[in-house]
């Protein structure tokens, strides 16, 4: 049956297929541009350098989030704790402005706090085998509750959001290169070559591609995994304090309305919730993808709720899209 | 089931020119069947000819992209199961389609199965005070299997297929089964029937239809020596009898101490005080009836089960393991009969043969691509992978997807592999490659343990075997003594010499707890 079929109209259709399978990543570019289009067409001349950095920034958080979606989804399974992390980064740090060690003793101290319920993910669901949707989002829970706790402590030393965050979140070299940038290319970078030429990345998608056969040539998947939610939430927490910056908000919900959208850029972005199929290649123009799109509902004047209407069916129409071009028959 | 308008043809089922492909690769290229009334008609053909995606077209399950089937003499087509069923195309097939949580009657509903036919099969296969209240789950699976045969033939379908049904029912409900189809033939409906063994073919089966590569090669009428003449069209112009006879006699030697050695493992109820040693060089044959103890040895051997007593020693040293990877860094490696448990499907060949390289918390870097690549081609080339769909193993055959799980472990040097089963459904060539593979692997030094259930391969690769019946090793046998009657004997735990009736088997299978068991599919054969 190992035959190769070549035939004229049959190939071009196997060939879109197997681009959109293999390459989601440029129909979601071609996608892109259709919406900076069509944005350009609603409000005449208002896709200059400058706009584009702005949307670059408020991508950027919300990229950073949807990589830790995506990491975990490549293994079956995903963070529902990202936002309570990331607010809670953004509040505590700004509690701690006025700390012997500042900013800095801040963020080591908010960068311990991720780490410590990454690993209670990690240990929940790799060692526990607990389902990750449960785990998460019952962590989630528990750092929102620390985190009330913690602002009912400290509510009359806080200080606000250090100036430094400030330029990290909001800055803009020469009105069109986001400050944000220079944390995000490197992180950018570290998770593609990760994916892509470490033995752990291989793994992540080993795991959620087939668990019982990592198994069976050797991997334990409970260290992959305990690792894989420590990254997870020092992700969530980075991009806490550049949201923090970003807004110049200081709150223990500020960043919850970005939990969804984080998931639905991970899978606008090509990356399976079943795990093994995916990268942060895609997830990095489904924010973008997704900033853009909520630009355009501004622009054109719709009320806020016409958002979630349009996201949700975004998601819905894309997820339907991708499971017609993988599945086999 | 409509008019009986019997068109010209008088054909019950007519398929011509059936094609698919699946991207690149032609699974059916020009398939055609066509089955007359009251015949029951085989469909054979190797694996890889296409058997099982013609099944899925005829009974709607996969669409085909180019072709016609009539049913009696009417064009259908086909896109569900269901309208299968209202076209007079009826499957059943290994895994009973009943749906577990639900009570039989509200299965049959499900199908709109009438009661009174439904119960009348059933009495014909001895189940005649089934409780149709019961949750599905709750039964045997054997009764599952007859239930959804007995619902298949309540609906009383022109055409009955029936995909190795028989493959994994007790002998006794074998006979029934083929009882009950054998006396469908002469009447008006007609049964499409597909199975591995020879003996049910000749037994049952009027006509065959053979498949080779994707087409239809030859229709042939089931007579006393037909086999001969089915397994030549299926073959084609592979030659079979290329398995090289080594002289591999020399290969081991005693004077080495064992690679493994096996004492007084138990295993709960399954496994009892199994002892054995294998030696570099040797390939060691296990042989076994389905269900004896072999997968919980295998299971234990390769870390993925700990046994309740016993103690593995490998070159010396006493093991336990804890999980595969402990049996890995002991040089004990696993080839698993089912790829799909042991295959990541989505992913390239070639991160499925470099997956152990880096399952140790310390190859979690840098992957040196160079040097991955250059030592999975060697694996490639060395199985002679056929890796044009490789970059997702899915879409390779299933003596390919084999080869991978087997490339795996070769790339990284073997001490010990430990093979369960690794040529069960797979084509006749490949399975060749792989007995030349396991000699040269023995020649080079390993030591292989294999489980097979074709008897006839432990003479083409073993040195030796051991026979495992109820938990126990029973017997050992030389190569030069391993002859199919010899080993089946021994597997059954009869004393060998004596002659092996059919009701003697039948009464062993019955003892081992009614599970049919895989070696009784090869009757010891007569030399032609």
């Amino acid at each position: 049956m190992a035959v190769v079929a070549a035939s004229g109209r049959g190939h071009a259709a196997a060939a879109w297929r197997t681009t959109l399978r293999d390459r989601p990543i440029i129909p979601l570019i071609g996608l892109l541009a259709l919406l900076v289009l069509a944005i350009e067409a609603a409000d005449f001349g208002i896709v200059t350098p400058e706009w584009a950095g702005v949307i670059v920034r408020a991508s950027i958080p919300l990229a950073i989030l949807a990589g830790c979606q995506t990491l975990t989804m490549l293994t079956g399974g995903i963070d529902l704790s990202v936002a309570s992390v990331a607010s809670m980064a953004g509040f505590v740090t700004a509690t701690l402005v006025n700390s012997p060690g500042g900013v800095a003793q801040g963020i080591v101290v908010v960068l311990v706090a991720a780490a410590l319920v990454g690993l209670v993910n990690g240990v929940g669901v790799g060692v526990f085998r607990v389902h990750p949707l449960i785990t998460t989002l019952g962590m989630s829970f528990v750092v929102d509750g620390l985190a009330n706790v913690w602002q009912l402590q400290t509510v009359q030393t806080g200080a606000g959001v250090p100036p430094v965050l400030r330029t990290m979140g909001s800055g803009i070299v020469g009105d069109v290169v986001p400050y944000s940038l220079v944390v995000f290319v490197p992180l950018a970078a570290a998770i593609m070559l990760g994916l892509r030429r470490t033995g752990y990345g291989r793994l992540l998608f080993a795991i959620g591609d087939n668990p019982v056969a990592a198994r069976l040539s050797g991997v334990r998947s409970w260290q992959v995994l305990v690792v894989l939610y420590v990254i997870s939430a020092l992700m969530a927490a980075i991009a806490g304090l550049l949201i923090s910056g970003l807004t110049n908000t200081a709150s223990v919900t500020l960043v919850d309305t970005s939990l969804l959208p984080s998931v639905a850029a991970a899978v606008i972005g090509g990356t399976s919730i079943f795990g093994g199929r995916g990268g942060f290649g895609g997830t990095m123009v489904g924010a973008l993808i997704l900033t853009v799109l909520s630009a355009l509902i501004t622009v054109l004047g719709m009320p806020e709720p016409t958002n979630q209407v349009v996201f949700g069916s975004i998601i819905v129409i894309v997820a339907a899209a991708y499971t017609r071009v993988t599945s086999e028959s | 089931m409509g008019a009986m308008t019997i068109a010209t043809t008088g054909l019950v089922l007519e398929a011509t020119g059936i094609s698919k492909t699946y991207g690149a690769v032609v699974a059916l290229k020009s398939a055609s069947l066509a089955v007359r009334p009251g015949e029951v008609h085989a469909l054979m053909g190797a694996n890889g000819a296409g058997k099982s995606t013609l099944v899925k077209i005829l009974t709607g399950a996969v669409r085909p992209d180019g072709g016609s089937i009539a049913v009696r003499g009417r064009q259908r087509t086909v896109h569900s199961p269901a309208e299968a069923r209202h076209g007079g195309l009826v499957s059943v097939y290994q895994d009973p389609a009943i749906i577990p949580d639900l009570d039989i009657r509200a299965n049959l509903r499900l199908t709109e199965t009438r009661l009174e036919p439904f119960r009348h099969w059933l009495a014909e296969f001895g189940l005649a005070d089934l409780d149709l209240s019961s949750l599905a789950r709750r039964l045997p699976l054997a009764s599952l299997r007859i239930i959804d045969l007995a619902r298949a033939l309540a609906i009383e379908p022109d055409v009955l297929m029936l995909d190795e049904m028989t493959a994994a029912l007790p002998a006794n409900l074998t006979e029934r089964v083929l009882e009950v189809i054998g006396g469908m033939r002469g009447g008006d409906r007609s049964v499409v029937f597909i199975s591995h063994r020879m003996s049910e073919i000749g037994s049952v089966c009027d006509r065959a239809t053979v498949l080779r590569e994707g087409e239809t090669v030859g229709v042939v009428d089931v007579t006393a020596g037909s086999e001969e003449r089915i397994v030549d069209l299926m073959l084609g112009q592979i030659v079979e009898q290329v398995i090289p006879q080594a002289e591999h006699a020399a290969a081991r030697d005693e004077t080495l101490p064992p690679r493994m050695s096996v004492q007084g493992l138990s295993q709960g109820t399954r496994l009892h005080d199994v002892s054995f040693d294998v030696h570099p060089g040797e390939v060691l044959g296990v042989v076994a009836l389905e269900g004896q103890g072999q997968d919980e040895l295998f299971q234990i051997l390769s870390g993925a089960r700990r046994p309740s007593s016993g103690q593995i020693v490998v070159d010396g040293t006493s093991v336990s393991f804890r999980h595969p990877a402990d049996a890995i860094r002991a040089g004990l490696v696993y080839v698993a009969a089912d790829r799909a448990e042991a295959l990541l499907m989505q992913r390239s060949v070639r991160e499925n043969i470099a997956l152990p390289f880096i399952a140790r918390i310390g190859r979690w870097g840098l992957i040196d691509l160079h040097r991955e690549g250059r030592t999975v081609d060697e694996a490639v080339s060395r199985l002679q992978i056929d890796a044009r769909a490789g970059n997702e193993v899915r879409r390779l055959s299933g003596g390919n997807q084999q080869k991978v799980t087997i490339a795996r472990w070769v790339a990284g040097g073997v001490h010990t592999m430990l093979c369960f089963d690794p040529t069960r459904g797979i084509d006749i060539r490949t399975k060749q490659q792989i007995y030349v593979l396991l000699r040269e692997l023995a020649e080079a030094g390993a030591a292989v343990l294999l489980y097979t259930s074709e008897l006839k391969e432990v003479q083409l690769v073993c040195d030796r075997a051991i026979v495992i019946f109820g938990g126990q090793v029973v017997a050992e046998i030389d190569r030069a003594d391993a002859d199919e009657a010899t080993l089946l004997h021994a597997a059954y735990h009869l004393q060998s010499g004596a002659a092996l009736p059919q009701e003697l088997a039948a009464t062993a299978v019955e003892a081992t707890g009614g599970e049919e068991p895989a070696a009784a599919t090869h009757e010891p054969e007569v030399p032609a």
